[in-house]
């Protein structure tokens, strides 16, 4: 691809430079899904972006988009609201694994099983980055954060199994590495009527890298390429070669299920028809 | 045709939505809970026919996330609770407090400490209302004594929401919530609807937080072609952080303290009886209220000089059309259904000027008149 193909994202971005450490991985994603909005071609004040707490929800302060960044793990109840408020805004969620698995778990399956038609972007980087290194619903069993200093106990979610058994209607993954698929599946997920998840795989190197002796940003990066298996590739693949690789690509599509303002639009008209009778 | 043949009996609670309706309001989201649940169920009914929304959420703090989120989009956005649920909404209370986000958070107050009885009344809420979401804030709180009541007040927290860019919170209780009054529907017309103030500088010049003093800074909604950004961190004109700025972080905080107190005579609301030459004062508020009329009218009935301070406001608390009677009077006799949470912030307003006593049940059952008329009655021999 040639450097002129690359979306000038620069309308989208203020208030730089940002506060993440060096080697983070939370701009790529941030450029990847600024790189979506430039291929919709949306409108910029018709997007609204509900950004969690943590490195990752810190986003949303970068952008020059309407948006906010309310409290802990709530961002997908805020956005409920905002997509309710006015449905023919574009709304996107950007937050941590910790934010949306954790404290804001239950907020995470009602927003799949709603279908409401809100993209949430997923930063998955194994652990709680803002308040130190902490272990997330996400860090693997063994793994060593400032709060498993002995290693991982806790089993861990896998936000695309979970998001599928809630009722999300577009689920995918990508890496950082994959900033191009990356931005095509935000797109893909912004464009899709329903409730989005795309879950972007990142790093941490300060923290969780260095715990657990991962290496720097491009050792981890690296580690991000050899794992990711598209979805098509893994087709053809036996179970046990799969077994510590990472899915990615689009991993489930369901067209015309009900859209949760469409239904809310139904619920009116219906009382509005017995109403006038 | 005006709806003045229309005469309702309702409970308090359908007072509550219907008085949302006359608001106004075009969100409501909820989540169960005894004694507001009928709110949530009048409106899940009603909203619909009005062409707005309802939405039941998956508790509490997701209930208020998501009025606070529909108001951004210039929603007038409603949710109704009690005890439990409004400790689930204190964080996000905080956070609507700080990015200036109108919305009402009815508390149909029961009685705690936790589960506590669910559907006994209770006044236990008052210090939860003022102080129950972290840091220092103002708050604005008003408190029904009748169906009618219920219903006005509704529509004047939307409107005092939707003025001063803030939540506001209705503390009924499950008295006033469950029990039935007739009441005469005001046509529309003589209903005051407040629409928030919207900016009439263009996006290019709008800053979201620019204003000083007492001044409202005016809200654009979501999708209007204003693009801006705000935040729970404490933030400058701009919605940005300015967390490493400690004489902006003062200005802004001391902003929306002066938001609320440089206002208080417009939200500021108390009904006074017969306290021209009264000696003994009832400060009552909400169901209790309704006991205290009846104690004042056996006072004066049998010679005492006793009125009555009815609090519709209970915060900004309403201290200085409290402070003009303390030299008339002999003592403020404080009934609560608390164990002196209205009595406590009388005192600090007092400053021992005058003796306060307390008439007080937990029991969840009501204080009846003769109980605040002992009282009365052991303040006038003191
Ligand atoms: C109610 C509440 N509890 C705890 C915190 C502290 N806190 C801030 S960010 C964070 C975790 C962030 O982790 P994650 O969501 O994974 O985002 P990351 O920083 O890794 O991008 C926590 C626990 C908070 N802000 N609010």
């Amino acid at each position: 691809m040639s450097a002129a193909k690359i979306p000038d994202i620069s309308k989208y971005l203020t208030r730089l430079p940002h506060i993440w450490c060096s080697g983070c991985g939370n701009g790529i994603v941030v450029g990847a899904m600024l790189r979506s909005l430039e291929k919709l071609n949306l409108e910029q004040s018709q997007v609204a972006v509900v950004s969690g707490i943590g490195c990752s929800g810190r986003a949303g302060t970068y952008l020059n988009l309407c948006g906010f960044q309310p409290t802990h793990g709530r961002a997908l109840a805020f956005a409920t609201g905002v997509k309710l408020g006015n449905p023919k805004l574009h709304v996107i969620v950007l937050a941590g694994d910790g934010d949306t698995l954790s404290i804001g778990g239950n907020h995470f399956i009602h927003a799949c099983r709603r279908n409401i038609d809100v993209t949430l972007v997923l930063f998955n980087n194994s652990s709680y980055g803002m308040t130190g290194g902490q272990h997330a619903p996400t860090t693997p069993e063994g793994y060593k954060t400032t709060t498993t200093p002995y290693g991982n106990i806790d089993g861990n979610f896998d936000a695309v199994d979970l998001a599928k058994s809630s009722g999300a209607t577009y689920i995918a993954r990508s890496t950082i590495y994959h900033a191009s698929q990356l931005s095509d599946l935000i797109a893909k997920g912004i464009s899709h009527k329903g409730f989005s998840v795309i879950e972007a795989m990142t790093i941490c190197p300060t923290q969780y890298g260095r715990m657990n002796k991962l290496g720097g940003a491009v050792e981890m990066m690296e580690t991000l390429r050899k794992d990711a298996v598209s979805a098509k590739k893994a087709a053809g693949m036996d179970t046990d070669a799969l077994k510590e690789k990472l899915l990615t690509g689009e991993l489930y599509v369901k067209e015309g299920a009900t859209e949760y303002t469409e239904a809310v639009q139904n619920v009116i008209a219906k009382a509005q028809k017995r109403r006038a009778q | 045709m005006k709806r003045n043949d229309s005469i309702r009996v309702w409970t308090g609670n359908d007072a509550c939505a219907e008085g949302a309706i006359a608001a106004g309001v075009n969100f409501f989201a909820g989540y169960p809970i005894t004694p507001a649940s009928e709110i949530s169920e009048v409106l899940a009914r009603r909203l619909p026919e009005e062409g707005r929304t309802f939405v039941q959420m998956e508790d509490e703090i997701a209930s208020l996330s998501s009025v606070v989120g529909a108001s951004f989009t210039g929603m007038k956005a409603m949710t109704a609770t009690s005890g439990p649920g409004f400790s689930l909404m204190q964080e996000n209370l905080g956070f609507a407090i700080e990015a200036e986000i109108p919305c009402v958070i009815v508390d149909v107050q029961r009685v705690g400490p936790a589960s506590g009885v669910a559907t006994h009344p209770s006044q236990g809420d008052i210090m939860q209302a003022r102080w129950g979401t972290h840091g220092d804030h103002p708050i604005i709180a008003l408190a029904p004594y009748s169906v009618r009541e219920t219903y006005d007040l509704t529509i004047r927290a939307v409107n005092l929401a939707e003025k001063y860019r803030s939540p506001v919170l209705l503390l009924s209780d499950a008295v006033i919530g469950h029990m039935s009054e007739n009441m005469v529907v005001p046509a529309s017309d003589e209903i005051e609807i407040i629409n928030r103030t919207k900016p009439k500088v263009s996006p290019e010049e709008y800053k979201p937080y620019l204003a000083v003093g007492g001044e409202v800074p005016p809200m654009a909604s979501y999708g209007d072609g204003y693009i801006w950004h705000t935040t729970g961190i404490i933030h400058d004109e701009t919605g940005f952080p300015c967390t490493s700025n400690p004489n902006m972080i003062d200005f802004q905080v001391r902003r929306l303290h002066d938001k609320i107190a440089f206002n208080r005579d417009d939200i500021v609301t108390v009904d006074m009886r017969q306290m021209d030459d009264a000696e003994i004062a009832v400060v009552a508020m909400g169901s209790v209220a309704r006991s205290a009329v009846k104690a004042v009218k056996m006072a004066r009935d049998r010679g005492i000089k006793a009125g009555l301070i009815r609090l519709v406001t209970i915060w900004p608390f309403p201290d200085e059309e409290i402070i003009q009677y303390t030299s008339q009077l002999k003592a403020f006799v404080v009934p609560e259904l608390n164990l002196g949470q209205i009595q406590g912030q009388l005192r600090q307003t007092v400053e021992g000027r005058t003796k306060i006593v307390g008439v007080n049940r937990i029991d969840s059952k009501l204080i009846t008149p003769e109980q605040i008329l002992e009282s009365i009655q052991n303040e006038v021999k003191a």
